[in-house]
């Protein structure tokens, strides 16, 4: 017989794994639009970190599903912000490697 | 047979299957050395985090996670890189010159924070998530949550303008006809 239970515990581990690779392509990748999609990789984690919570600690109150829903928004504006600054910058500069993109240091 | 099958947890093999196959894309989309390659992975990385969402009895989130992420966040990325013109795309997400500082940080954050979420105690089996929670969501948030709900409709008009406004064709001479 399988004992294969899934508790809060599970999910809380899915999701600092999944947060980390994030972290680990936020802090490593040299192309802009890796980094955006790493951001987004770690936003997910938390919405799983949210839902989990919602399920196992208050099932009647939706509050974590009521702010998966605004980090999900937030995270959606976000992208879209991004990457019009990222195509601004390639416009300035013709590289969108994050190396290079020094001009805030004098 | 069907005894052994009545046995199985299906939920619990979703969510082992789901969550593999979510940390594998997730790896492949931080180790793949095409980016384009890396958002094919991203999206699948999204739909099945769309199962494990399900997993958690949240089908509206699971929903609008298949929309917006897999819909419409892949398909925006792709438009990025798209119109930041490269000649091949092999070797466009390579990894700068900091990826063991950048992956000690990963592991300890990683580690850290799974030591720290087995210390959370909580009911051994709480009640179970309503049956029908788009109703309750909807009602939630156009009562108790109706301002946050208002002020995320006005940070997307904010996006949205803001987006148009930075990604807009520069014409060459602009700042001479001010």
């Amino acid at each position: 017989m399988l004992t294969l239970t899934v508790s809060l515990h599970h999910y809380l581990i899915l999701a600092a794994a999944l947060f980390g690779i994030g972290l680990f392509g936020v802090l490593t990748k040299r192309n802009a639009v890796a980094v955006l999609i790493c951001i987004e990789l770690m936003l997910n984690a938390i919405n799983i970190n949210l839902l989990a919570f919602n399920k196992f600690m208050t099932p009647n109150d939706f509050i974590g599903q009521i702010f998966a829903i605004f980090v999900i928004t937030v995270a959606a504006a976000e992208v879209g912000v991004g990457l019009a600054i990222i195509i601004a910058i390639y416009r300035n500069k013709l590289s969108v490697n994050l190396d290079e993109i020094d001009w805030l240091k004098w | 047979m069907m005894a052994f099958l009545n046995s199985i947890s299906w939920v619990a093999v979703a969510f082992h299957t789901l969550a593999a196959v979510v940390c594998i894309s997730a790896l492949l989309v931080v180790f793949v050395r095409n980016i384009v390659h890396a958002v094919l992975w991203l999206a699948v990385c999204f739909i099945s985090l769309a199962g494990v969402f399900m997993t958690l009895d949240a089908p509206f989130i699971a929903a609008v996670q298949l929309l917006v992420y897999a819909g419409a966040v892949c398909i925006m990325a792709v438009f990025g890189i798209m119109l930041i013109r490269r000649g091949h795309m092999g070797e466009t997400n390579l990894f700068n010159s900091q990826v063991w500082a950048g992956g000690g940080m990963a592991v300890l954050v990683t580690v850290l924070s799974g030591v720290l979420s087995f210390r959370i105690r909580y009911v051994g089996s709480p009640p179970a998530v309503p049956e029908n929670t788009v109703d309750n969501i909807a009602t939630l948030l156009l009562s108790k949550y109706v301002i946050p709900f208002e002020v995320a409709a006005l940070l997307l008009l904010v996006a949205l303008v803001g987006a148009i406004f930075l990604a807009k064709e520069v014409k060459a001479g602009a700042d001479s006809d001010r």
